[in-house]
């Protein structure tokens, strides 16, 4: 059982199912007996803007919040996010796991501006230890483009210490019946894809 | 041992159901609406969205009076629309338990101002709890039940954004079963005309003395002990941030901040040589623990301005700036009015028309942003209409003619209509107001995510009921001009706004369809441009829809088919006729 508390920042856009990732992030985390916490925010700042979770779990946790600069991991389901939110992640023993799945911001999709194109080089000075997982793209080749999310987390999956059962057990508790067999073949996928 | 992992709002509803609650009322409001949303998966408690926070609180306060132990839900804001009832309640006091949860929204996440609801406490003469997180949300509201009835006053519980969308780790108990106590006619308490409030005042008084004794005994306000000089004197949320970053200090945790047990204040000072009182927004604690003339560090050091967090924290306690780092330029992510959302075609057509815009609150305050630019105004719930009339009446007042033949438009929502809009639109016919009223109807409160209100015909616990129209209502106000008509329909909309603002009489246009992320059945195959169309000229691209990008290097519209719900909007105020609906729909 680890004894330090294990902090994970999520981030992505409304509608890219962070707030189910973190759900089944914090179901695993507390099948395993471990403390956790998990905060969000709902409401106005939800559909279409960035969308971010704070999950942190391990023997007893007081912050709901993670402190900057102290992130094991920063998981980003969209390029510009991962930038956006890099300042929690800790960059010399922290990893940033991301997609490279680019959602255009207002000010894009209006014509004022174009989307950034040096988001590549950025994250390359900002996250030394960064692990890309083209979840977006492999959610389409198996014909579930909204499993990008459980992708991630099957990736995620391989450098945490929790057992593949609780997972499973997981998704079982957080999906629909009839979607729980994708679901658990997307999170195989993603721990595939992490694993190259 | 039942763990279940909650958020806070989820937590509050656990510990009213566990005290035996009968009855709850609220309004939605964000971080507030879960809790009764919660509330409304425990038969045994009879639950509602009442019309307004007033109406609530009454709800409540009539089903205490009637020996219910009762629970009051809002956002911080909400407890404003309800502050009559609330002040008065202290004076009758509880039969039932009655429970006033209200949580604030420090750094306005999803709210118009940061006010700190913990002063309605101290201005009411009601005692405050703080939770910290969702097992204290349910051992304190429990806990607020028993104190209700045993002091005789409401008690207020006080979440913020950070305990209420939070969750952690639960330990749950079992429902205490409580009969309602029954209904006795008690003047001297429940009706405070002059002659009865003022023993009821002094009453009160006593109450407060009685419940200040409680407040120095209780385990929720502990002293935890530190290993170096310096004590913390913390509350709510902002305890587990100033724990996360000095964890060595002494604590004098505080789960009850009003009364302050001021024994326990001076007790903990003796004991520590220099203490911080780390709250979020106002100096609350700090103010009463100063004014026991105990020196304390609070605002001069802990941000009053938007919400704690362990950096903001840390930064107080050890003057230690975060590390800036340069990201390079990120744009913005703000929210922005969904793809197909019905409110983006009535902002387009009244952007057109140049009239004033009086706003009011939910998802369509969106239109006030670029490329829209739809709206002039937003202060409050209903302030759409009053501040229209108010605007129109003032204008009234000028010779110089641009400014008196300006028009008004008020643009209001079908919740919000419900919920305070009726008494203005009453105002405004009565008082002869020629302003033009948008009740922007999708059919449901869709900001706070999708919860019924009067238009739907049905209530939160599920249960069909009638349904009542905006349209009737206004006619029975005797609004002579009212339209109804399909916001998607562009041209139906825009010719009906046309002749309401140019009418010298009240009118009221109700813009009606479904919000399409309540109601995904009229969702149709997405739309495409034909580039040998297009011109690109960037009409489509002013309707601010995320599902329709111009493309720089093509100088072309496209539409982004996973987004688009074909609601056919584009396609409508295209000149050249070059966006077209999927031929197989």
């Amino acid at each position: 059982m680890p004894q330090k508390t294990t902090n994970i920042f999520v981030a992505g856009v409304g509608g890219q199912g962070i707030l189910k990732f973190s759900n089944l992030l914090c179901e695993v985390a507390m099948r395993a007996g471990l403390d956790v916490k998990k905060s969000e925010i709902h409401g106005m700042a939800q559909r279409g803007g960035s969308v971010t979770t704070h999950v942190r779990f391990g023997k007893k946790v007081y912050s709901p919040l993670i402190p900057q600069g102290s992130a094991d991991f920063l998981v980003s389901m969209e390029h510009l996010e991962a930038v956006r939110h890099i300042a929690f992640l800790d960059r010399e023993k922290g990893r940033l796991i991301y997609d490279t799945c680019e959602i255009d911001p207002p000010e894009v999709y209006t014509a004022q501006r174009t989307y950034p194109k040096d988001i590549k080089e950025r994250l390359a000075r900002l996250a030394p230890n960064r692990i890309f997982i083209p979840a977006f793209e492999n959610a389409l080749k198996i014909k579930n483009p909204r499993a990008q999310n459980v992708i991630m987390l099957g990736a995620l999956s391989t450098y945490l210490s929790f057992d593949d059962s609780l997972y499973e057990e997981a998704i079982k508790q957080e999906f629909k019946e009839k979607y729980v067999d994708s679901n658990l073949k997307a999170f195989a996928l993603g721990k595939e894809l992490a694993k190259g | 041992m039942n763990k279940k992992f909650l958020s806070g709002d989820e937590a509050v509803a656990q510990g009213a159901w566990e005290a035996g609650c009968h009855v709850a009322a609220s309004y939605p409001g964000t971080p507030a609406t879960e809790i009764l949303e919660a509330v409304a998966t425990y038969p045994e408690i009879y639950c509602e969205w009442s019309t307004n926070e007033k109406v609530a609180y009454e709800v409540a306060l009539g089903a205490s009076m009637a020996g219910a132990r009762a629970l009051y839900a809002s956002k911080h804001v909400g407890l404003n629309v309800a502050a009559d009832p609330f002040f008065s309640s202290a004076y009758i006091g509880s039969k039932g338990g009655l429970v006033v949860v209200t949580a604030d929204d420090p750094s306005m996440h999803s709210s118009q101002n940061e006010q700190d609801n913990r002063y309605y406490g101290i201005a009411a003469k009601v005692p405050v709890l703080c939770p910290s997180d969702s097992q204290e949300c349910k051992d304190f509201t429990r806990l607020a039940f028993e104190i209700s009835e045993r002091f005789n006053v409401p008690v207020i519980v006080r979440l913020t954004t950070r305990t209420s969308h939070a969750n952690s780790v639960v330990e749950c108990g079992d429902r205490v079963e409580v009969p309602v106590k029954g209904y006795e006619k008690n003047i001297a308490k429940n009706l405070i005309l002059p002659m009865f409030a003022r023993k009821l005042h002094a009453s009160l008084e006593e109450r407060m003395l009685a419940l200040k004794e409680f407040s120095e005994t209780t385990d929720i306000n502990r002293v935890e002990k530190g290993e170096d000089g310096v004590g913390i004197i913390a509350d709510g949320v902002a305890y587990t941030y100033a724990k996360e970053v000095y964890p060595s200090a002494w604590f004098l945790k505080l789960g009850m901040i009003h009364p302050l047990p001021e024994a326990k204040v001076r007790e903990f000072a003796s004991k520590v040589k220099k203490i911080y009182i780390v709250e979020e927004n106002d100096p609350v604690i700090e103010q009463a623990v100063k004014a026991m003339g105990i020196g304390c560090i609070g605002k001069e050091k802990v941000p009053r301005v938007l919400e704690l967090n362990p950096d903001r924290v840390r930064q107080a306690l050890f003057d230690e700036k975060p590390v800036k780092i340069d990201t390079g330029d990120v744009p913005a992510r703000p929210p922005a009015l969904c793809p197909g959302c019905t409110h983006r075609p009535v902002f387009h057509i009244l952007s057109r028309l140049k009239t004033v815009i009086t706003g009011d609150i939910g998802c369509y305050t969106l239109g006030a942003l670029p490329p829209l630019n739809a709206m002039d105004t937003c202060v409050d719930m209903g302030a759409s209409i009053t501040v229209a009339h108010g605007i129109r009446k003032a204008l009234d007042k000028i010779e110089d003619a641009k400014q008196k033949d300006k028009k008004i438009v008020a643009v209001i929502g079908d919740s919000t209509f419900f919920h305070s809009g009726m008494t203005g639109l009453v105002n405004a016919v009565y008082n002869s107001s020629p302003i033009t009223i948008v009740i922007m109807d999708n059919r449901i409160t869709a900001m706070t995510g999708h919860q019924q209100h009067p238009g739907t015909g049905k209530t939160l616990m599920g249960k069909e009921t009638t349904q009542i129209e905006a349209a009737e209502v206004a006619r029975a106000f005797g609004v002579k001009h009212v339209w109804v008509v399909d916001p998607n329909n562009y041209k139906e909309t825009k010719e009906a706004l046309t002749e309401a603002v140019s009418l010298d009489e009240p009118a009221v246009v109700v813009a009606s369809r479904a919000c399409p992320l309540y109601d995904r059945s009229q969702w149709k195959k997405p739309y495409w441009v034909n580039p040998d169309e297009c011109n690109g000229c960037k009409i489509c691209v002013g309707l601010g829809c995320p599902a329709i990008s111009f493309d720089a290097e093509t100088k072309k519209a496209k539409v982004m088919p996973v987004l688009c719900t074909g609601c056919s909007v584009c396609a409508q105020v295209c000149p050249k006729g070059a966006i077209h609906a999927s031929e197989n729909d």
